[in-house]
């Protein structure tokens, strides 16, 4: 099947000479959940912006269900609903009509039911003749959520849909994302929360200075993070492993100095005890013993510092 | 084409209006009342006739259009100016639709607006003065022409506008001093000639000179050449805005 998003070679430099993306190839299948991480100013916002419309990409092109986003615009957008990461809402209207005017813009026919469905979802129905400008900014992102949705999007943007939202909005937020994801509908965060991408997403791409640094799917990501690090430090150097020593996931430093065990912290056995007890049974000299994991949160910090430097 | 977005715009827009329908309502009509007490009552009293008409009537287009220029203008230029403050621009950006889709829904709302305003203005005038209007049609034509014309130029005021101050700006800089001076209170003959030149590259004349023709069947300028300044006007605005979609000047970054 051909992705639903299909980035290829994307750059956008700002008329100031700031190059927000350089080069950026992305393709997003079909109702997968995928997050974007990365630190402020990496670009994800302008990814989005770009695939969105917002902003016009300086190079390369853009498809959303097969349709290029500049030159066949209406039915790329007519695919795609998006939360900005900024409330902007008009103050003086209803919940209500500014759900409506959303769904009009998208020439969608009235359809006050599904409408319904959405706000109650969103625990916005007792609001819905609310004007805006008397809601909490909680609220105010619930309506920018809704009016996402309003038109029945096959592709959802959320950036930094939880940025600054508390426990039960995030609750209920995730919750129809869930129940999106069930219809099929295709989901593109961005977040600063590492648990939140793991938790939800299907793949998570590292964005940094405008690159796209690794998309993997989550879980293999998390079976590399789940990894830890054994390190042996010995007395005297040794040669070749002794056969008593020999398994799986242990190794030898190149100067001979150490040993590193690579184990799995999920996995039942560890076989910390049983390596230990045979080091003793070999006579080896332990000088220290150090233990280290990466954590999604290292990776991430060590791609944007190895980009940094 | 996109008539779902187009009727949302629009509607948005005139709810937007219906919400202080009062304001809207009151202040053209006081303005109005008090220009007729001011030129019509204390001036017109010593003027008594321009070219056969009486004064107060002589007045009475010019009146309408300087209202109906100055409310299609700004509320065009706040109708589009406003979701450039306030962030909603990304909707417009990100939703299926052209720039003229676009443009109709804001500008089609603020000439409706306008049009009621200059049909008020005309209402309470018939309160002062007596009025015969000769050519209903024209009279018609030439008030929805100038709506949508002005509504469009504050369209482009308002993409323009970095902020509220920059637009209030051209209106009053601008089109207040053209309407003033293009014949809304005086026929462009009662001028000294050289003046009556430099008037003619006011384009206001033409349309002030056309609609009073359609009231009193006499004209500064041949109808014709009215018809044609504000319909070059109208496209030469459709233009531009063409051209700000087409390169998303001050709207997409």
């Amino acid at each position: 099947m051909p992705p639903i998003v299909s980035v290829k070679d994307l750059t956008k430099t700002y008329p100031g000479g700031f190059t927000a993306l350089s080069g950026v190839s992305l393709d997003i299948e079909e109702g997968e959940i995928i997050a974007l991480l990365g630190p402020n100013g990496a670009g994800k916002t302008t990814l989005i912006s770009a695939i969105c419309g917002i902003t016009m990409p300086s190079g390369g092109t853009i498809e959303v269900g097969g349709h290029d986003v500049v030159r066949d615009y209406r039915r790329a957008r007519d695919l795609i609903g998006l939360v900005p990461q900024e409330i902007a809402l008009e103050p003086f209207s209803t919940v209500w009509n500014n759900v409506r005017f959303t769904r009009g813009l998208f020439d969608r026919p009235r359809d006050d039911a599904y409408l319904e469905g959405l706000l109650r979802d969103l625990s916005l129905w007792d609001k819905r003749d609310a004007k805006v400008m008397e809601l909490s900014g909680g609220m105010k992102r619930r309506v920018l959520i809704a009016k996402a949705l309003s038109h029945g999007p096959r592709v959802l943007f959320l950036d930094e849909p939880t940025a600054g939202v508390d426990v039960e909005l995030r609750k209920d937020m995730w919750r129809v994302v869930e129940r999106l994801r069930e219809e099929g509908v295709t989901i593109i965060l961005t977040t600063h929360y590492i648990e939140e991408a793991e938790a939800i997403a299907d793949r998570i791409g590292v964005i940094s200075r405008g690159r796209i640094m690794l998309v993997e799917r989550t879980e293999e990501l998390m079976r590399r993070l789940g990894k830890k690090e054994l390190r042996i430090e010995l007395s005297e150097p040794v040669g070749p492993l002794p056969d008593g020593l020999r398994r799986d996931g242990l190794e030898r430093a190149a100067d001979g100095q150490a040993l590193i065990y690579t184990y799995d912290t999920h996995a039942e056995r560890t076989g910390i005890t049983a390596l230990l007890a045979d080091l003793q049974a070999s006579g080896l000299q332990l000088a220290d013993l150090s233990t280290s994991n990466s954590s999604l949160e290292e990776i991430f910090v060590g791609l944007v510092k190895e980009d940094g430097q | 084409m996109n008539f779902g977005a187009v009727s949302a715009i629009y509607k948005a827009e005139m709810a937007r209006f219906f919400r202080t329908l009062l304001q809207s309502f009151i202040s053209p009509v006081i303005s109005t009342s008090l220009y007729f007490v001011v030129f019509g009552s204390a001036i017109g009293g010593r003027i008594q006739e321009v070219e056969g008409i009486p004064y107060a009537a002589f007045i009475v287009p010019g009146l309408v259009m300087l209202s109906v220029m100055t409310q299609a203008t700004s509320n065009a230029s706040f109708a589009i100016y406003f979701p450039k403050f306030i962030g909603t621009m990304y909707e417009y950006l990100s939703a299926p639709i052209s720039f003229f889709e676009v443009t109709l829904g804001f500008v089609g709302a603020a000439a409706t607006k306008a049009l009621f305003i200059g049909l008020v203005i005309l209402a309470t005038a018939t309160l002062f003065v007596d009025l015969t209007i000769l050519h209903p049609v024209s009279m018609l034509a030439f008030l929805i022409l100038t709506c949508v014309s002005f509504s469009l130029l504050g369209f482009i005021i308002g993409i323009w506008a970095k902020n509220f101050e920059q637009l209030q700006l051209i209106p009053l800089l601008v089109i207040t001093p053209l309407v003033f001076l293009g014949g809304s209170f005086y026929s462009i003959s009662m001028l000294p000639p050289a003046w009556q030149i430099v008037t003619r590259f006011n384009p206001v004349v033409y349309l002030i000179s056309g609609f009073r023709w359609s009231f009193f069947g006499q004209a500064d300028v041949p109808i014709g050449v009215s018809l044609l300044a504000i319909s070059g006007f109208t496209a030469l605005c459709l233009g531009i805005i063409w051209l700000i979609f087409r390169t998303g000047w001050r709207i997409r970054s």
